[in-house]
């Protein structure tokens, strides 16, 4: 089967496919979610070797982390195949992401604030792995106020595109001082991130909920581009019909 | 060249120059920037002395050291090769332990000694109870044995 992607780069054909797809990834993310968070809370051991019961706040903290750094990446390649392609579709995926990019890094840095309290023992320190993170958040505010900051939309959408891919410089610092190769390079406060010494249950729970995450980010940014869309293509003759037969229909 | 065609040559200029950017700064902060002090930093004189940073290391095994009904405490750092003298006085976080990972942040003073404002706790990316954790070693143990 050979599917014609070029068809839905379309708003007026992917608009619909949208109204379809908003409630599987909706579904997914509910059953995930809940899934991982029962598994973690009560599937998993109360003690670890040095921490307690509040270690079960890395569900969220770690899946919120891996969330802010890729959808990142995601709207910087929506921003380039937008600069290169000149297509209004791509432009509109990019700005439908910054707003969940943002949540999730500022979910990252409140949940590991209240991580940080109860194990190091203060809710922020000015380590490299934070700042980055803190950084990151600045960047998506920064990308979302430069778009809403030029009226003409093509122009604002080219602007922020150009922000988004110089920003693109702080992921791989996030990725590689969390994932440092050396630790005696690497001098922090925040522990490195490694998947091998977890015990399966916290993993599996770990892993779900992250799914979960990326499923609501599906959810939400589909949602989200449905309103661009219509916003911005409301001068067509598509959209001027879709509003008629919806009148129509009351 | 057709406009997508600059378009294109465009944006991969700017991806790799973004890129180098990336590669730079990770290679500067390297050098640069210091989180904390090692105790065998400070003994080299690499430290400021009097003035406000961070000292990490291990809490050495042994060192710790409080007074009946004192918040004031005692202990020394270590990184292996060097130790510091840490004195606190407060309350010192859940995780620290004597053989953890510590962050201290303070002044050194001129006899070495350093006095800290502020201490805390690190502890590593081992997700895994007690129980598993002594079998874990209890098998490394056995292996050591069997390669000795």
């Amino acid at each position: 089967m050979k599917i014609n992607w070029f068809k839905y780069s379309a708003p007026s054909t992917f608009y619909p496919l949208t109204h379809k797809l908003v409630p599987v990834f909706a579904g997914l993310a509910f059953l995930l979610i809940m899934g991982g968070l029962y598994w973690g809370f009560f599937q998993t051991p109360d003690l670890l070797t040095d921490q307690k019961q509040y270690y079960r706040i890395l569900y969220v903290h770690v899946g919120a982390a891996w969330m802010s750094m890729w959808l990142y990446a995601v709207l910087v390649f929506w921003a380039l195949i937008g600069l290169i392609f000149n297509t209004r579709l791509a432009y509109m995926l990019a700005a439908a992401t910054a707003p969940t990019g943002a949540i999730f890094t500022f979910l990252t840095l409140w949940t590991g604030a209240f991580w940080g309290k109860t194990s190091w023992g203060t809710y922020w320190d000015w380590d490299p792995r934070m700042t980055t993170e803190l950084i990151l958040l600045f960047l998506y505010i920064g990308y979302m106020a430069l778009q809403s900051a030029i009226d003409d939309s093509r122009r604002s959408d080219r602007a922020s595109a150009l922000l988004a891919t110089v920003g693109l410089v702080l992921i791989p610092i996030i990725f590689w001082s969390v994932n440092c190769p050396d630790p005696n390079q690497c001098a922090a406060l925040h522990q490195q991130s490694s998947m091998s010494q977890v015990e399966g249950n916290i993993r599996i729970a770990w892993l779900v909920t992250a799914l979960g995450f990326w499923m609501f980010a599906f959810m939400v940014i589909l949602m989200r581009v449905k309103n661009i869309i219509l916003q911005r293509e409301q001068h067509t003759t598509w959209v001027k019909r879709l509003i008629c037969s919806n009148e129509g229909q009351q | 060249m057709k406009a997508r065609q600059r378009r294109i040559l465009f944006v991969a200029l700017a991806v790799i120059a973004v890129g180098l950017a990336a590669a730079l700064i990770t290679v500067a902060l390297r050098s640069n920037l210091n989180y904390f002090y090692t105790p065998t930093q400070i003994i080299a004189g690499e430290a400021p002395v009097g003035e406000l940073m961070r000292i990490g290391g291990m809490v050495e095994k042994g060192s710790l050291n409080r007074k009946d009904g004192e918040l004031a405490v005692q202990f020394t750092v270590t990184d292996t090769k060097a130790q510091t003298i840490v004195r606190y006085n407060g309350i010192l976080p859940d995780l620290f332990k004597e053989g953890q990972g510590t962050v201290a942040k303070g002044r050194l003073q001129k006899d070495g000694i350093f006095l800290a404002e502020e201490v805390l706790a690190k502890h590593d990316e081992k997700y895994i109870p007690p129980e598993i954790a002594d079998t874990m070693k209890a098998i490394q143990d056995a292996k050591q044995e069997k390669a000795q």
